[in-house]
């Protein structure tokens, strides 16, 4: 390498490192997309500002100290079009979406609050039907709805019905989850099929007329990161849901948060025939497409079979399986064996996940 | 989808790369251009330099058609976009494209309706919806996508649909790397010639390429083994002293081509004088613009496009780059004022560019990682 080639790549070195500037004059889809555009919102506009040292992690539920213990809070906005899609609906989803986010920082869910948008106009048996829906996944996750708000905007102002809920739990004493924790050595578990979810709100959309039976996987993972605990004690370094941005940018956030590299096996990430198939066609990869029941945990070598074997015995978790491991090398970089006996960088989704015409 | 796995066998892969590593001349670097964006991506995604010797360099041409569009072109399609009558529709890879002042994501961010489309025939299905709007389909890509923008614009006169135009800005893929084989600095050994294009062209407009420059091309297929098998045919021909157009994706391509296709393109399409390349500068006769008989649909008449000029910043060198005359890093202007945010250059637009893949990875983006384990 030349000293000039060496300076340039300290440059950019230096540069990523530094906090990213929120320069774009107004808020466009990207923003929302869950890659790199939302990153530079976050902590470019957000953090600055709000700066504190319960936000500062960003991990999906923030820890707060009460008396000897750990209160686990978190908040996410639902905007699915359409409401209902195979698989599930915008409620379920609600409060899947929240309970996952509790249950990947490794805390027991204690309540929820929902908060409903609802756009004049909608039908009061769509309302209905959502509110069940809400009703029956908190009883699935054994968590109670336990307040919440209603508001109603004119027609035009919202698809319909948008659902907010804020998660309260209880963390675990035992555990300290956090991408900070992850070796070289440690073991990448994915609990089950991904893009599943994003799949079928695409060709639920319709603009596609593609006809193949993909569900949403949407379901608590409660159940999923009880068997990781159990199985894998100390040895559960970290757990995610990859939901928006799917799996190749929470990866990206794992090397970068832990300063090792990731490296994963192409063969060994399950993908649904017919996910692939749609992913193809509209030239979409399969690793930035959104989950809502799925987790990616990194878990110490000497746990990860017991832990994998734990997956495997819990409803869905059946086709969980070993994807990759933390590395020294590429430091803060995802790289992937592919199936042809290559290798290929995984970046982090830059911005919507937009089909190629080449 | 079963079909395709066959085609991504990494058993047949190795056995491919063990035959072309015997072809190689340990003292010689080869230098094979993939003209086409789609074989960029094939190569990138399935890790295909990884399978080949380390003689064996694969450079990235100039066939990404979004890549290559100049920005005054992204700017007048912005301008058209902004107008409060227009339903603006283009290809999702054109909304991240920026031109001087900005993305079309941004710009329906700021109120214009722009919608994304699969195909130009859902433009027209939105401007048969939306009588009292202006519909305009935002059209791009190499001779692969040009026939369907024009069956659409035969279907639009037969239907008498007023309200529909296309803002065209079709290229052709041989005036471009006729243009690299013309300049004196290229260093290039045989070339990695584009599938879906040929699906419509036939392999015969790339006889002047052994014929004129000495140089061989197999006109090649989109899954990993093809663009091995390609890479195999190549190196035999090196290998043998020959130096011919030979056709690796015969599955798909005919010799002649698609003759209703092109008679349809002749009908819609007359070719522009010049047209000018994001990076590249101005080419004669690369472009394609609306024929007389279709000035009606023509989006440059009907919204009176100014044809602006946004110079590429004088600094910018994706032609030196893409020629394989300068590496990323030796571009005046690499990661400092063109960064895959705010693009210069084409090789920086899309993430798999030259230059946006070294900007991200470093040496990593074209180191051989070695064998897996």
């Amino acid at each position: 390498m030349t000293d000039r080639e060496q300076r340039v790549l300290d440059a950019l070195e230096q540069n990523r490192r530094r906090p990213p500037r929120f320069d774009a004059p107004r808020i466009d889809m990207s923003h929302g997309a869950g890659g790199k555009a939302t990153h530079k919102l976050i902590e470019g506009l957000l953090l600055p500002v709000l700066e504190n040292p319960a936000l500062a992690p960003l991990s999906d539920a923030a820890l707060l100290p009460f008396g000897e213990a750990k209160l686990a809070l978190t908040t996410d906005s639902f905007v699915v079009r359409p409401l209902v899609f195979p698989g599930g609906s915008i409620g379920e989803l609600a409060v899947n979406g929240t309970v996952n986010d509790l249950a990947v920082s490794g805390a027991t869910p204690l309540g929820i609050s929902a908060a409903l948008i609802i756009e004049e106009g909608l039908d009061t048996e769509i309302l209905s039907r959502e509110v069940r829906a809400i009703a029956k996944a908190a009883e699935t996750a054994g968590v109670p709805v336990a307040t919440g708000d209603t508001k109603v905007v004119e027609r035009g102002k919202a698809d319909g019905l948008y659902v907010i809920t804020t998660g309260l739990g209880i963390a675990d004493p035992e555990l300290n989850l956090s991408p900070a924790a992850a070796r070289p050595g440690d073991k990448i578990l994915c609990s089950g099929t991904l893009g599943d979810h994003g799949a079928a709100i695409l060709i639920a959309r319709g603009d596609l007329e593609l006809e193949a039976e993909v569900l949403s996987d949407t379901r608590p993972l409660t159940p999923l990161t009880r068997a990781l605990k159990r199985s894998a004690g100390p040895g559960l370094r970290f757990m995610r849901d990859p939901t928006r941005g799917g799996v190749g940018t929470v990866l990206n956030e794992l090397a970068r948060d832990s300063g090792y590299g990731v490296a994963l096996w192409e063969e060994k990430i399950p993908v649904r025939d017919v996910v692939n198939g749609a992913c193809e066609i509209l030239g979409i990869d399969p690793l930035y497409v959104a989950n809502e029941g799925k987790l990616l945990a990194v878990v110490s070598p000497e746990h990860a079979d017991a832990a994998l074997e734990a997956l495997r015995g819990v409803e869905g978790g059946e086709e969980a399986s070993i994807i990759g491991e933390v590395r020294e090398e590429p430091a803060r970089m995802v790289l992937m064996h592919t199936g042809f006996g290559g290798t290929r960088m995984i970046d982090m989704l830059v911005g919507d996940p937009l089909p190629r015409i080449c | 989808m079963k079909y395709v796995t066959e085609f991504r066998n990494a058993d047949l892969a190795r056995a491919v790369s063990a035959e072309i590593s015997t072809l190689v001349d340990p003292g010689r670097h080869y230098k094979l251009m993939e003209v086409c964006g789609g074989h960029t991506h094939t190569i990138y995604r399935h890790g295909i330099k990884d399978l080949l010797p380390d003689q064996i360099e694969l450079v990235h041409g100039p066939g990404c058609p979004v890549c290559v569009l100049p920005m005054g072109r992204v700017d007048e399609g912005i301008e058209i976009a902004e107008r409060p009558e227009v339903i603006f529709t283009c290809f999702g890879d054109m909304m991240r494209v920026p031109g001087s002042k900005g993305n079309l994501l941004e710009v329906k961010a700021g109120g214009a309706d722009i919608r994304m489309v699969y195909s130009p025939l859902d433009a027209l299905r939105i401007a048969r919806e939306n009588p009292d709007r202006e519909v305009v389909f935002y059209a791009i890509g190499f001779e692969t996508t040009a026939p369907s923008t024009a069956l659409t614009l035969q279907r639009a006169r037969k239907e008498n649909i007023q309200n529909f135009t296309v803002f065209c800005n079709h290229v052709t893929i041989v005036p471009p790397v006729r243009a690299l084989l013309d300049s004196p600095d290229l260093r290039l050994d045989a070339f990695i010639g584009p599938g879906h294009v040929s699906t419509v062209i036939g392999c015969r407009p790339y006889e002047f390429m052994p014929r004129d420059y000495g140089k061989p091309c197999v006109v090649t297929g989109f899954e990993p083994l093809d663009l091995m098998q390609s890479v195999l045919m190549l190196m035999r021909q090196l290998d043998e002293g020959r130096c011919e157009v030979e056709n690796q994706y015969v599955r798909a391509v005919p010799w002649e081509g698609n003759l209703k296709a092109l008679r349809s393109m002749a009908e819609v399409f007359e070719l522009r004088p010049y047209f000018e390349w994001r990076g590249l500068g101005f080419i004669a006769q690369s472009a394609l613009k609306l024929s007389e008989a279709y000035t009606d649909f023509d989006a440059e008449l009907r919204f009176a496009v100014p044809g602006v000029r946004v110079a590429d910043p004088k600094a910018c060198q994706c032609g030196e780059v893409l020629k394989g005359v300068l590496k990323p890093h030796e571009c005046r202007v690499f990661g400092t004022s063109c960064t895959p945010e705010h693009p210069l250059g084409a090789l920086m637009v899309s993430s798999e560019g030259a230059c946006a893949a070294y900007y991200n990875f470093g040496r990593k983006a074209e180191e051989r990682v070695g064998a897996r384990e």
